[in-house]
């Protein structure tokens, strides 16, 4: 389909999400059980990755500068700023667009396929919002929380560096993590992530909604959701970046 | 009565309906039939409004449904019951759970209230107690069914429709079904739509039955008369077993 159908089809859809539930009950339930599945159920993975990269990346960082003129906060202040600029939000996201992508796709595309988007709307529910505004606005809600969870682990990993090689002393790491900090940096990530968590769970829903067929297609609409929501992001990342950073 | 009035249904080019016209009678059990990809479905869920008609009039006792708002769609929507292909329960929910849902969208009843209809429901489509707690993931396929069309009539609806309720199912469970459906129709006085390409169900409760071919209406009658039609499509459709083509032969000796 073209990209200006598929575009409008997607607004469309958002309009009837972005309506208030009909019956709060019933979204105050699904609430709390999105934030565990999307928010939660991600902190393993977003801690093991942060970890491991803010290890390598300060590995990296001071093999790479060695030489003796650059000052000794240079690995500490490299490995916070891309941090905080790129790697706990822009990186961070396109990972878990493949894991929420995938899951909020699958899961109302699978519905969609068993015909239980149909069995809502029969009994007069607004499916769109019913099922998507949870999972959206949980998502974003959660997102803030795993970023800076994600840059705090992620100068946690680096620190290991010190600790456990002898390429870098704690001390030089830790002057570098502090040195020329700039706050506005953590406003500008959490900002930038909250609409990439936006993208993320609205275009895997949209995929979801709008499947059609079997099995086969549902896994279809996962992998465009994925493909699609990593592209946008990208995109995104750079017309925010040069709004907020210029 | 549900009359249906030239109606045209496509998705992106695909012609799907063509100028389907057919009245449903209240209190019996009207029959959609027809080949696999015929359109049964995108028909039922036509009239039911889940699909966007192109052309054409849908009316509810009067009431069309393409002229109406969505809050008076969501008026009509209190008066359908509808029995999914695939039964469509929902996983996350218990089969009490799943048979209560439309009462909380609709009812303004207390929970005691809701419990015990919904109990009423599911004893009614002979569902025993202890299923009442499980996942609709760990019942058999009959099982399931039979949630559903206790979900379908939880609200007590004029309307009830079934896509399909004896697919997957083995013939003597199919049967049961298949009067349960009838039973409820003419104890509750309901306007029943079924789909179906099963012709043991047609000979079982096929009081008034239109026949769809590719998208077109062929033929409507009732099953006595679906044996005596003189047209190509349908003797295809209801001779291809060789059970059906053996009755066939043994009226014309007689
Ligand atoms: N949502 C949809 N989008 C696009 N095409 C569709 C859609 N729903 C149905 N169709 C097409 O409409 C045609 C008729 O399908 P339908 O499901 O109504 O058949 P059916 O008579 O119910 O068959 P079965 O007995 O196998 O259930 C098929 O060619 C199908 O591809
Ligand atoms: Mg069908």
């Amino acid at each position: 389909m073209s990209l200006i159908s598929t575009t409008g089809k997607y607004f469309l859809l958002m309009e009837r999400v972005f309506v208030l539930p009909d019956r709060w009950k019933m979204f105050f339930r699904q609430f709390p059980k999105e934030l565990e599945k999307l928010g939660l159920q991600s902190l393993p993975i977003v801690a093991i990755i942060s970890i491991f990269i803010g290890f390598i990346m300060t590995m990296q960082t001071k093999l790479n500068t060695s030489n003796p003129l650059l000052p000794v906060y240079t690995t500490g202040l490299v490995t916070r700023d891309t941090l905080l600029l790129e790697f706990s939000s822009t990186i961070l996201c396109l990972i878990l667009a493949g894991k929420v992508g995938s899951n909020i796709a699958s899961e109302i595309g699978t519905m969609r396929i068993t015909e239980q988007i149909d069995a809502l709307e029969i009994m007069g529910v607004n499916s769109a919002n019913y099922l998507i505004l949870p999972k959206i606005v949980a998502f974003v809600v959660m997102m803030p929380f795993l970023v800076i969870f994600s840059m705090g682990l992620g100068l946690v990993g680096g620190y290991f560096v010190g600790i456990l090689t002898s390429i870098l002393t704690t001390g030089n790491y830790l002057i570098g993590i502090q040195y020329a900090f700039v706050p506005y940096y953590i406003f500008y990530s959490l900002l930038k992530s909250m609409i990439f968590a936006f993208l993320i769970s609205s275009i895997a829903a949209y995929y979801g909604y709008y499947a059609y067929g079997g099995a086969l297609d549902v896994g279809k609409a996962s992998t465009n959701a994925v493909v699609n929501g990593s592209i946008l992001i990208l995109f995104f990342n750079i017309l925010i970046t040069k709004l907020m950073l210029n | 009565m549900i009359e249906v009035k030239n109606v045209d249904k496509s998705f992106d080019g695909n012609h799907v309906l063509k100028d389907v016209s057919a009245t449903f009678e209240t209190g019996i059990t009207n029959m959609i039939i027809g080949q696999s990809g015929s359109g049964k479905t995108v028909l039922m869920k036509s009239i039911i409004g889940l699909h966007r008609i192109d052309h054409g009039e849908i009316k509810y006792d009067g009431r069309n449904l393409p002229d109406m708002h969505m809050s008076e769609i969501r008026i009509l929507r209190k008066e359908v019951g509808m029995l999914f292909q695939g039964s469509a329960l929902f996983d996350s929910l218990s089969v009490l759970e799943n048979v209560m849902y439309p009462l909380e969208m609709f009812s303004s009843s207390t929970k005691e209230e809701m419990t015990e209809r919904a109990r009423f429901c599911l004893s009614h489509v002979n569902l025993e107690e202890k299923a009442f707690h499980l996942a609709p993931s760990e019942i058999s396929g009959g099982m399931q069914k039979r949630v559903a069309i206790a979900r379908a009539i939880a609200l007590q609806p004029k309307y009830l429709f079934c896509d399909e309720p004896n697919s997957g199912l083995d013939p003597k469970t199919s049967l049961i079904i298949d009067r349960l459906i009838y039973e409820i129709t003419h104890e509750f006085n309901i306007t029943t739509i079924i789909n179906s390409h099963d012709m043991n169900s047609v000979m079982e409760i096929g009081e008034n039955i239109i026949f769809i071919n590719n998208g077109q209406k062929a033929w409507q009658g009732n099953k006595n008369e679906i044996f005596h039609v003189n047209n190509q499509k349908l003797n295809d459709f209801v001779f291809a077993s060789n059970l059906y083509k053996k009755v066939r032969e043994s009226n014309q000796q007689s």
